[in-house]
């Protein structure tokens, strides 16, 4: 797969259109677009008609849904309306995902990227960084983090991206190792490119079929990790999110199932949405793979 | 031998890493820990602040209270819980057995049925199991721990009253040890399927992959052209490689579960560590937080150096090559 990604840049696009054609074809990834794209719908376009303060105590508390003037979802403990609660609770957990997600990229493709051109020295010591970082327990860390300073947008942003990087540090570095010594980069080498240069415009771009698809499952793998860190609590009581909810619906599980079985669920689609189209992707850079 | 020695200091260095990143958490969490030695009432005095300090060597430059912080710790002194004023030590080794005894139970059942799942869908990789291996793995993996655990509530525990809902005993318990291993049994079955079902997932995807590839292979048609029977070929010759990639997972994803074990401790109130470090959260016991963290980080770099030397044992091609391929 790669070696069709080093054409020049004319037969580039046939092959990125025949991605498309691989990626179209599978039902599975489209079926993950579709969860990804109601999602999508429901966290930032369903607000727009559907104004409400999630905060709001509208009726009282565990309203049923479909008994009579409940909303669509009925009501949580404290009777707010669990719809709204899901549909603002979206915006929360999708932008510190996101957030997250970007942090992990960054710092892992930049260290394993480092590593993986520049060897000897550097590589020691980035990996042994890395090794650190990849024995510490992710989700007690990111707790320990947020639990001492104040819960907040960036704290748990930074928390969740300080400790899932180590996997695409490496995957990155396998990919320059792979990459640096092929012909294209020494002939980039030989016409005077800075490093720089061949690191980001020259390798990177190779691996990144290889990267967009781990991108993908990191996203899924950090809102699993949002919803955990606010499930305990760890999040901004002022927001809400899908995993506050759950841990604010655990107090009457018993006779409120539908506070925690709804939120979950959003969780759910959002997660497995991700990692369909992740393993669509996975499939349509790289056919040889397919079905293992 | 040299390449074992060297692993053993890195898993050493990795310690010791740990311990000073403790220590720079304890430098860096808000509030002073002078002011929360003397107590409320005569922390607005700076004199008592200020013995305190000399006291504890809290005046001492930063570079020698990090050589006292790695001094106590190494004889096993984590210091003092807030909440419950006893050493953070005891507090930790009471809690290691539920968390182990959960980890464990919930690893042998994800690996059992696992490697079963995935070693009867790779002998037909069209059937329904093995279609169904495929969704199973991704259904289990897009679900919240903490969320499957309440939802078994809902469906199971508050139906069935043979499922205890929480704790690891009944509170009015009181029989010999074999009913007391019973009875922690009944309360396990919940709380480690929550926790198995996440592994099973993998597991089940990742022995699918390997017996596909396994099954394949030269010697494998060898041995079915020698004529060996179905069931030796598939268990006795493909199995032992087939499995070795399950291995490998289970020695690196020891921190995972750990981790895991948190959220489904604090769903089933199991009285393990990952239950120690909520309770520690939400009481603002950092002592103890940081010592479940530097327990648990402690045991990861154990476990990775366990699997790293069994594995150089049992697989004469990394005994000889002196290496392990990333």
């Amino acid at each position: 797969m790669t070696d069709l990604f080093m054409m020049d840049a004319e037969t580039a696009p046939q092959v990125k259109g025949q991605a498309l054609k691989l990626f179209v074809r599978n039902r599975a990834a489209v079926l993950g677009l579709i969860m990804l794209i109601g999602i999508f719908v429901m966290t930032f376009v369903v607000p727009i008609w559907y104004v409400k303060d999630p905060g709001d105590l509208i009726a009282r508390p565990h309203l049923k849904p479909g008994s009579p003037d409940a909303p669509l979802l009925g009501t949580d403990n404290l009777g707010r309306d669990l719809l709204a609660v899901i549909v603002y609770g979206g915006r929360t957990t999708l932008s510190v995902a996101t957030g997250a997600a970007a942090l992990i990229v960054f710092v892992g493709v930049s260290i394993g990227a480092a590593a993986g051109y520049y060897g000897r020295w550097v590589d020691a010591a980035l990996m042994r960084f890395t090794e650190f970082f990849q024995v510490l327990p992710g989700l007690l860390f990111a707790i320990v983090v947020v639990a001492l300073f104040e819960p907040s947008f960036w704290t748990i942003t930074f928390a969740i991206g300080s400790v899932s990087w180590p996997g695409i540090a490496r995957l990155t570095r396998a990919e320059f190792l792979r990459l640096k010594n092929l012909e294209f980069v020494k002939a980039a080498r030989a016409i005077g490119s800075s490093d720089f240069r061949i690191i980001t415009r020259v390798i990177l771009p190779n691996a990144l079929p290889t990267l967009i698809v781990s991108s993908t499952l990191i996203m899924g793998s950090a809102i699993l990790f949002e919803a955990g860190l606010a499930f305990l609590g760890l999040a901004d009581v002022n927001n809400p999110s899908w995993g506050l909810a759950i841990g604010r619906g655990r107090e009457a599980f018993t006779i409120n199932w539908w506070a925690v079985t709804f939120p979950g669920l959003a969780i759910f689609f959002t997660v497995l949405g991700l990692s369909l189209v992740g393993d669509g992707l996975q499939d349509a850079f790289n056919p040889k793979l397919r079905g293992r | 031998m040299k390449a074992i020695a060297a692993r053993i200091g890195q898993a050493l260095g990795l310690i010791l890493a740990v311990i000073v990143l403790n220590f720079l958490l304890i430098q860096i969490a808000p509030g002073d820990a002078a002011t929360a030695i003397a107590g409320d009432q005569s922390a607005s005095d700076p004199e008592v602040i200020a013995e305190i300090r000399a006291q504890y060597g809290l005046d001492k430059p930063l570079i020698v209270q990090l050589g006292t912080y790695i001094g106590q710790v190494l004889q096993g002194d984590l210091g003092q819980s807030i909440w419950f004023d006893e050493p953070v030590s005891g507090l930790l080794l009471d809690r290691v057995g539920p968390t182990v005894l959960l980890s464990a139970a919930a690893l042998t059942f994800a690996v059992v049925f696992g490697v079963t799942f995935g070693t009867i869908a790779a002998r037909r990789p069209d059937s329904l199991l093995s279609h169904a291996v495929t969704v199973l793995a991704l259904v289990g993996y897009a679900m919240p721990a903490f969320w499957t655990g309440l939802l078994l509530l809902i469906l199971v525990g508050v139906n069935f009253s043979f499922f205890p809902v929480s704790g690891m005993h009944d509170i009015s318990f009181n029989g010999n040890w074999w009913e007391s291993w019973l009875d922690a049994g009944q309360h396990l079955i919940l709380p480690a399927l929550t926790l198995g079902i996440i592994y099973l997932a993998q597991y089940s995807r990742l022995s699918r992959a390997s017996m596909l590839e396994v099954l394949e292979s030269d010697y494998i048609r060898t041995a079915r052209a020698k004529g060996l029977s179905e069931r030796s070929v598939i268990f006795k010759h493909g199995l032992r490689n087939g499995v070795l990639p399950v291995v490998t997972i289970l020695g690196l994803q020891f921190g995972a579960v750990l981790s895991g074990a948190i959220l489904v401790e604090s769903v089933f109130a199991w009285p393990g560590l990952g239950r120690l470090a909520f309770e520690a959260v939400t009481r603002r016991d950092t002592p103890v937080l940081l010592g479940v963290l530097l327990l648990v980080s402690v045991s990861v770099i154990l476990a990775n150096l366990v699997t790293d030397l069994v594995y150089r044992i049992i697989d004469p091609r990394i005994r000889v090559s002196g290496a392990r391929n990333d």
